[in-house]
């Protein structure tokens, strides 16, 4: 019990939901971590040259 | 220096973290370069509304979500489409460990209606507020959670029916309980 952290919930524990199976920290936590892999794994190969290039035509533009 | 010329480079530099947002929106990385582009020219379009010491990346993210939201609603059927074709219009394919899982996850993301979807991804991997969240997506922040909350539990769903061992086998299940035991 007290091992699992939950992040700052301000009303208190999720409420027992109607339908569907209650929410698993276990799952909650792998969705969290896909989450932060697609996203990490897209902010890795950094900025791809055509919008580098975009903003430097319309730089030169404006000169 | 003009100012011009640093707000640009502001602009570049949310340009990862935007694309990021936008693949996993869209599911499709060749739509999520095209938003990405078509939000960047809005934004110079309209300069003179950005506060310059404000919040550029949340005001990119605004323009951006607000682009796929209504070309979403004027191309449901394409965009429920485009499910499939995410493996194969990816640019660099994931790290060998745990490929199987996160395809799968793309594939239950997509499913999500773009509202949860949205804020999942705001929340959960751009790393915006709560508050942020709700200015970027035009809403209220109690409206953000439940978005948040029913997008988590619709996700589980999906990944528990798709695939009955997901996560009683997935690589990325016992990673985290390991790191979690630490």
């Amino acid at each position: 019990m007290n091992d699992r952290k939950h992040p700052k919930s301000p009303e208190g524990p999720p409420p027992r939901r109607p339908k569907g199976p209650a929410l698993d920290p276990q799952i909650q936590r792998v969705i969290g971590q896909q989450l932060r892999r697609m996203h990490d794994e897209v902010v890795k190969e950094g900025i791809p040259d055509r919008f580098a290039e975009l903003l430097k035509r319309l730089d030169k533009r404006d000169r | 220096m003009s100012g011009k010329t640093s707000i640009r480079e502001e602009m570049l530099a949310a340009v990862p973290k935007l694309r990021a947002f936008a693949i996993s929106l869209s599911g499709n990385v060749d739509r999520a370069d095209d938003l990405v582009q078509e939000t960047l020219l809005k934004a110079l379009a309209n300069i003179d509304s950005f506060k310059p010491g404000t919040n550029m990346p949340a005001w990119l993210f605004t323009i951006l979500r607000n682009l796929f939201i209504s070309e979403y609603r004027k191309r449901k059927r394409e965009v429920e489409d485009g499910e499939g074709h995410y493996a194969a219009s990816l640019v660099s394919p994931p790290e060998q460990i745990g490929k199987l899982e996160l395809q799968e996850f793309r594939t239950a993301l997509v499913k999500l209606p773009p509202e949860q979807r949205e804020a999942l991804i705001l929340i959960g991997a751009s790393g915006f507020s709560y508050e942020e969240t709700a200015k970027i997506c035009g809403c209220a922040v109690g409206t953000i959670k439940s978005r948040v909350n029913r997008a988590r539990t619709h996700l589980a769903a999906i990944l528990s029916v798709d695939s009955a061992d997901y996560l009683a086998t997935g690589t990325s299940t016992q990673a985290i309980a390991a790191g979690n035991r630490r």
